[in-house]
């Protein structure tokens, strides 16, 4: 303990005003934030303070991804040796997933991360943690054939254009996680659908089971193939390909959990993001023209990345509405989008990230027909006191 | 009476240091100090010379920018000298006591057989009228404007809070006498707001000429500005007058004996405080007088004091002076010491509305909370969270955007003139992005102030 106090201290002169690493002062003052938190007093204003800071918030998000993640760890390897017909223990699956995942995680963190110091030591701001998210966000959101060097570049698009040139976390319009898949998305459309979810790497005297197709739920119906759909069972409990992290319904339901009990999601958007989804589902169902249309609404929810949108991405508090009842608006929204996106438009099987991006575009206009209303109403108040002194 | 106003929203956060209800008269302290930095917008222009003999209600200085506005000597004794700070800005007033206790006399009189004029020149005259605030802008009050209403918090919600029904005790008839006196000022009524369970003094619950307004629910509903909201919010144009207990009981005893006595009831509070209780001292007393002795000592600590509660009080010296409106004096330990990723371990003893630390599990638990910020400022993040520690109608942040942007006419809209930065103070503890929405806050209201005056 004593120890690391005094190495901090004894570095700490080099990063100040003078010191060999005069420039590198905001990184050295994030790492040594994350390592202690520092003997700052409150100057003015409230003498004591709420022991919470962005850094535990982020991080219980981070802890609410665990499940997700590693069931995402797992399943990748699942579904390979399942392409491959091997029947291996699952720690075998497990091993498989993570040396394939790992890569995709310290590709994102890193790059991001660097993008971050470097905004921060020319705008000389302290580094916000925001990133803490977004990087482990990303590897999940993206299927695990996904070259490294993609990811990478995706990675910095989405916090130079989604985050830094808005003025850095708390300013960004756009979900910088989403932002980076949408690069992927339409910057190399090939990498990004087809068979793509699985990771097969055939070695030598491998090959793929008979029948293996590969596709995802939604891919399945978008082609109307329902018989093929996996059993509703095996979508909530994620054993289907997908990308990394959306599988597993259950998964992300532990997740939610975590958001809410700590208090750091929001619940308001969760629930109205589901209602909207399954609002448009009966919808489709009572004016169903082709089988797609006519699957039980609840399907929506366990499919694609539509519960891991609703609880991870749909919430974060900077990009989505930040009026009480705005996030009921926006959430709902978002659920009908997603829908309207999967069920009636043939060019994209899955659409709660363009519902998600669509709607933080809408989010700050939402807000502010909220804030009129509320303004109106003082208004009124105001026109009443008015009457009553007459 | 019948009707209870509950206050939903709020959070008392669980301190450790109550003051026990026992009241002790501590020697007369060495030095007296006026601070002018306690009334917010007052620029002091100085009436007497360093080395004056001045009596208890002898005029100190007066403001500029509202020439009938005095500030007076709470104690008889020698204006010794002027403690400047940054700018040469006058800090404090300092008086040394003498054994004489003298006072100026004002004459006693009946407020009933008074003018609304005659009395607001008394107040004035007096240095009493500094005592008398206003919303908008939460300053000292305008003589010259005429208060819709008037309000008067008998009770407090605040981490430690003094009890306003100990203090009153014994000093009933000063209070209603300071009632009839502010009953005169308005047209309209003079509101006292109570608490529906702990309020039991009579001096409150009986009192008469106003009207009894009562309340339940955690902090802030103490707070005079959450209480006006709920009673009849203030709307543009208008201008409502509020203070203190303490200040009623001094404005009574003008009325009654014609001093100006500044004795006060200050409550020495805080997890630092080995016997917490309450003290009667001289507005502007020297501390040391009853904080000697009483300070918990531990190595490695540095204990703060703070002249009124932790989320809106001044920090100030060990030797500092207790300030004008203030009816509290915490004292609570620095968070000065770096902690090994402090934000990381799930600690027991720290105290959060988040539900991320375990310490949400044990809500009986009380705190000894030290000044630590945890972290440095960060733009807004959180979303939602605000609202629930403002139990007014009033998007919070919304409207601290708004003074960051300078919208003046979106602070009016969002409700800049009903809000005091004490009623963001609990918004101000709970920010993850510690933000210092009180500075904010006031830096609105001055805006505002100057753009309307």
């Amino acid at each position: 303990m004593k120890a690391i106090h005094k190495l901090i201290e004894k570095t700490r002169p080099h990063f100040e005003k003078g010191g060999r690493f005069e420039k590198l002062n905001r990184t050295f003052d994030a790492f040594e934030t994350f390592l202690a938190v520092k003997g700052d007093v409150t100057k003015k204003g409230s003498h004591i303070r709420d022991a919470i800071d962005m850094k535990r918030t982020m991080f219980h998000v981070v802890i609410a991804m665990i499940p997700v993640l590693l069931f995402g760890m797992w399943n990748v390897g699942y579904q390979h040796y399942a392409a491959i017909g091997l029947e291996v223990d699952f720690m075998d699956q497990f091993v498989f997933g993570l040396l394939k995942v790992l890569p995709l995680i310290v590709i994102s963190y890193v790059s991001g991360l660097v993008v971050e110091f470097i905004f921060a030591t020319i705008r000389n701001h302290e580094v916000n943690e925001g990133f803490l998210v977004s990087g482990l966000l990303i590897p999940l959101i993206i299927p695990v054939t996904t070259p490294l060097w993609m990811v990478a570049v995706a990675t910095i698009f989405a916090v130079i254009i989604g985050k830094e040139v808005f003025g850095g976390t708390g300013m960004n319009v756009l979900n910088p996680a989403l932002l980076a898949r949408a690069f992927l998305f339409f910057a190399y459309p090939s990498y990004l659908s087809g068979e793509v979810w699985i990771y097969t790497g055939l070695q030598q005297g491998q090959q793929l089971v008979d029948g293996f197709s590969g596709a995802t739920p939604l891919a399945v119906l978008a082609t109307g193939d329902i018989q093929n759909l996996p059993s509703v069972f095996e979508m909530f409990l994620g054993t289907i390909p997908g990308s990394i992290g959306e599988t597993s319904t259950i998964a992300v339901l532990l997740g939610a959990l975590v958001l809410i009990a700590t208090g750091v999601g929001s619940f308001r958007i969760m629930i109205s993001v589901v209602a909207g989804g399954l609002f448009t589902g009966f919808l489709f169902n009572l004016f169903a023209v082709n089988p797609y249309m006519e699957i039980p609404p609840y399907y929506h929810l366990v499919m694609g990345g539509f519960a891991f949108g609703a609880v991870f991405m749909a919430t974060d508090p900077v990009t989505a509405t930040q009026t009480g009842s705005g996030k009921y608006i926006y959430g709902f929204l978002i659920g009908v989008i997603t829908l309207l996106i999967r069920v009636l438009n043939p060019a994209y099987p899955e659409g709660m990230m363009l519902a998600i991006l669509l709607m933080n575009v809408f989010a700050p206009l939402i807000d502010h027909y909220v804030v009129q209303a509320h303004i109106k109403k003082r208004l009124k108040r105001l026109q009443n006191a008015q009457v009553e002194t007459r | 009476m019948s009707k209870v106003i509950k206050i939903k929203r709020g959070l008392n956060i669980p301190l450790i240091g109550d003051a026990e209800k026992i009241l002790q008269t501590p020697p007369r302290s060495a030095e007296y100090a006026i601070k002018p930095t306690d009334f917010h917008g007052l620029v002091p222009k100085m009436l007497v010379e360093e080395g004056t003999q001045v009596k208890a209600g002898s005029p100190l200085f007066f403001d500029k920018y509202n020439e009938d506005v005095v500030v007076t000597s709470p104690v008889s004794g020698t204006y010794t000298r002027l403690v400047r700070g940054a700018k040469r800005r006058i800090m404090e007033v300092r008086l040394v006591p003498d054994q004489e206790n003298a006072y100026i006399d004002f004459g006693a009189e009946s407020p009933t057989e008074q003018s609304r004029d005659q009395i607001i020149k008394k107040l004035l005259k007096s240095g009493l009228w500094p005592y008398i605030l206003q919303r908008p802008y939460s300053v000292i009050a305008n003589q010259n404007q005429k208060p819709r209403s008037i309000f008067i918090s008998a009770f407090s919600t605040v981490p430690v809070a003094p009890d306003m029904d100990f203090v009153v005790n014994g000093q009933e008839e000063m209070f209603q006498t300071g009632l009839d006196v502010l009953g005169r000022l308005t047209d309209d009524a003079v509101h006292l707001s109570i608490h529906a369970d702990e309020t039991t003094s009579k001096a409150y619950t009986e009192a008469k000429g106003v009207e009894i307004h009562s309340f339940r629910g955690p902090h802030p509903a103490g707070n005079i500005g959450i209480q006006i909201h709920h009673i009849e919010p203030i709307n543009k144009g208008e201008v409502v007058w509020y203070l203190g207990v303490q200040g009623v009981i001094a404005i009574g005893r003008l009325f009654a004996n014609g001093i100006y006595d500044a004795n006060k009831i200050v409550a020495h509070t805080g997890s630092e405080v080995l016997n917490p209780r309450y003290y009667r001292v001289l507005n502007g007393a020297n501390i040391t007088s009853f904080t000697e002795k009483n300070i918990r000592k531990e190595k490695d600590v540095t204990p703060r004091f703070i002249s009124g509660d932790v989320l809106s009080g001044e920090q100030i010296r060990p030797d500092g002076f207790i300030g004008f409106y203030d009816d509290q004096l915490t004292v609570i330990p620095e968070g000065d010491k770096p902690e090994l990723l402090g934000w990381l371990i799930p600690s027991l003893n720290k105290y959060s509305v988040s539900r991320t630390f375990f310490s949400f599990m044990m809500p009986w638990k009380q705190y000894r909370l030290n000044t630590n910020i945890r972290s440095g400022e960060r733009p807004f993040v959180i979303t939602g969270l605000y609202e629930k520690y403002l139990p007014m109608d009033i998007f919070p942040m919304q409207l601290i955007k708004s003074v960051m942007i300078n919208d003046i006419d979106m602070m009016e809209k969002l409700g800049i003139y009903e809000v005091a930065p004490e009623d963001f103070a609990l918004c101000e503890f709970v920010c993850p992005s510690k933000i210092e929405m009180q500075s904010i806050i006031r830096q609105g209201l001055d805006v505002m102030q100057k753009e309307f005056s």
